[in-house]
């Protein structure tokens, strides 16, 4: 204590003979925080390092949830993909495989996200767009087609049809003889973000918990090596509220669903170890790297003190992280290129478990083969070519890193309180006072990029006049909606339509009553029911989302 | 069309299934800033509602927000319907991510302007009050 003292009365001192001696700039943090020149140990005067950082692998797991972190295993590589017909996905998956990715995560259309089949003209145009179209398990047959699932694990970004895509992925499995205790993976399966910041929700709240908790708790017995769920924050950061209510919504939210799964009598450490997170890699490094150590922290303590779970694997904040797509620019996209590498800089430094690199084309279209292995080849440089991966949380004790990150720290956790304090997430998200918050965030962002406050190179500053070359960019095949018509007349025509009406009224059945919704749906998955037919029948039960004003 | 009024009343719009609503929620809070009426439609609308709405609401504008790739169809589709409504008077904007090699295209089935993300504000606000004076 005394040598803190006397650090500080050097700096004071320090900052009195040299450094006030001659003007310089001000700066602060994301969320105008105001920052020193230099940051020295008396900054860290609330520091207990066996309490507060300790090693990795243990409590409060700050520096990292694996004691030997890379060296014992190192990241997933995992690229977002798919597009198109299952067959153009199925050859997409089999090129990243080739070219070195250690996963899959499988992107989705629009319609298979919110439970429209390909047929519904509501979706004519939309099939097969941003993501792949899947009616019915035929096609998850073909996406996987060659590829077996007990050497992969896959990521399923898919929330108010998670569980339909679940039963169609153990369906696979059944088919590949690979039995369900085999195959791992994660599913998004975070729907409280989807009302706040990314839109595909289709029920209501409450039975969409429910759905949730069914997923937990079938997993438990079944899939055990499924995370069952991916607590999303860095869709509201894309949405546009700051790294600190990233934290503190995604934490909340995963309060939530522990609460959802406890109240059916699951004990907190027979799921917990299987939640998993996603949080935003942006482009300021040391506040990124410093906000996903003090998410860990703050989970640790939370399931550990609140929850009071045993198991040390409960309180593990297991991340998975994607650059932000909005730090890109639609403009010169291959400035992306040294953005991405940065993020994914941030995502490797932090000790995220598994890494997505957006591709520099990414804002406009599905990524071409070219921009993909560009982004596959950026997290390769980062693992092979630096010493990045080669020690557990190279840069914590950085004064300036420990200082944000118990500062991040403090600040989510009051924003939790406040948000507590005023009902609680679900109240937030039910009265629209949390989207009003983030959509507020927006636009006084936008306002500082506007004003140059805020620079983006490209954008509002060193804007060439010359006319930009155009990159090439993915051409969405023309015949996917056709392919996928055909296909789903084909498949209605020769599954066995009497058990597919009796399981659609099972499902309905065990909806309207309180029994576990994920057997009744993987009996209906094997008769080859639609995606649309399976959401109608829930829909009737449950009703549908209405957005809060 | 006759009714007695001194703000710009601009319908903003989500089309199809995308859910990326920031972008359209800067631009509301934006252009209210700045005086006029604002109507959100909220996200997932068919071109049906969208063209009822601005009947309706007895818009300047309707302005769609699209950031799925799938401008060029759906501002195509909202323009023939206005069309089939006779309220093609309604101009139409689009912003978004939109590539600029699809600009023209898109100009050329009838859509007035394209404000791309981070369209200046000045623009924005000057456009829309240069166009729609009242």
């Amino acid at each position: 204590m005394n040598d803190l003292k006397q650090i500080e009365t050097k700096r004071n001192q320090w900052k009195k003979d040299l450094l006030n001696k001659k003007s310089f700039s001000k700066a602060s943090t994301s969320w105008g925080h105001d920052l020193d020149v230099l940051y020295s140990p008396d900054h860290l005067n609330d520091t207990d390092y066996l309490k507060d950082m300790g090693f990795p692998g243990e409590f409060p797991f700050v520096r990292g949830v694996y004691p030997s972190m890379y060296r014992g295993k190192l990241w997933t590589m995992r690229q977002y993909a798919g597009y198109g017909t299952p067959e153009e996905t199925n050859a997409r998956f089999k090129y990243l495989l080739e070219q070195g990715q250690m996963g899959l995560s499988v992107a989705f259309d629009l319609p298979t996200q919110i439970g429209f089949d390909s047929d519904n003209p509501v979706v004519e145009d939309e099939v097969g767009r941003v993501g792949v179209s899947v009616d019915t398990l035929k096609d998850m047959e073909i996406i996987f087609d060659g590829i077996p699932l007990d050497k992969i694990t896959t990521s399923f970004t898919v929330n108010p049809t998670a569980a339909i895509i679940l039963a169609m992925y153990i369906a696979v499995g059944d088919k590949q003889g690979v039995s369900p205790e085999k195959i791992g993976g994660t599913l998004q399966n975070d729907i409280l973000k989807e009302y706040m910041a990314r839109g595909t929700q289709i029920f209501p709240p409450a039975p969409s918990l429910r759905l949730i908790g069914d997923i937990i708790e079938y997993c438990k017995d079944n899939v055990p090596r499924m995370n069952t769920i991916s607590i999303c924050g860095y869709h509201m950061r894309e949405a546009g509220c700051s790294l600190i209510h990233e934290v503190a919504y995604c934490l909340l939210d995963a309060i939530v669903y522990v609460e959802e799964a406890l109240k059916r009598g699951i004990d907190i450490d027979e799921f917990a170890p299987r939640l998993s997170f996603l949080l935003g890699s942006g482009m300021n490094l040391f506040e990124e790297v410093a906000k996903f150590r003090a998410a860990r922290r703050l989970w640790a303590k939370i399931v550990k003190n609140k929850f009071k779970a045993k198991n040390p694997d409960s309180m593990k904040m297991r991340l998975f992280s994607g650059c932000l797509a909005t730090a890109c620019t639609a403009s010169e996209p291959l400035n992306n290129i040294a953005r991405s590498t940065i993020m994914t800089l941030v995502a490797a430094l932090s000790g995220c478990n598994a890494i997505h690199t957006t591709s520099y084309d990414e804002a406009y279209e599905i990524p071409t083969e070219e921009s993909v292995r560009t982004s596959m080849r950026t997290q390769q440089i980062i693992a092979y070519e630096t010493d990045a991966a080669s020690v557990a949380d190279p840069m914590g004790g950085s004064y300036f890193l420990e200082y944000l990150t118990n500062r991040i720290e403090e600040e989510a956790e009051r924003e939790m309180a406040r948000i507590e304090d005023k009902g609680g997430i679900l109240k937030g998200i039910e009265e629209g006072s949390i989207q009003r918050d983030i959509a507020r965030q927006a636009f006084e962002l936008e306002k500082k990029i506007q004003s140059g406050e805020k620079i983006v190179v490209g954008v509002n500053k060193f804007v060439s006049d010359a006319k930009e070359r155009e990159v090439e960019l993915h051409h969405p095949s023309k015949d996917v909606r056709e392919k996928q018509l055909l296909r789903l007349k084909k498949v209605k025509a020769e599954r066995n339509n009497e058990g597919v009406k009796f399981a659609l009224d099972e499902i309905r059945r065990v909806a309207t009553g309180r029994g576990n919704l994920l057997g009744p749906i993987l009996s209906a998955v094997h008769e080859y029911a639609t995606v649309g037919e399976i959401c109608a029948v829930l829909k009737e039960v449950f009703g549908e989302y209405q957005e809060a004003t | 069309m006759n009714r007695e009024r001194s703000r710009i009343r601009v319908l903003i719009a989500k089309p199809g299934l995308d859910g990326h609503d920031r972008g359209a929620k800067v631009v509301a809070t934006l252009l209210r800033d700045a005086g006029m009426e604002v109507i959100y439609t909220g996200l997932r609308q068919t071109i049906d509602q969208i063209v009822t709405a601005a009947i309706q609401e007895d818009v300047d504008v309707i302005s769609l927000s699209i950031l799925s790739g799938v401008h060029k169809e759906l501002s195509g589709k909202l323009i023939a319907k206005l069309r089939e409504k006779n309220a093609e008077s309604i101009p139409v904007i689009v912003g978004g991510v939109i590539p600029p090699r699809d600009i023209p295209e898109l100009k050329k089935i009838g859509v007035m302007e394209v404000f791309p993300v981070h369209a200046s504000f000045d623009d924005i606000i000057g456009f829309f009050k240069d166009r729609f004076k009242r």
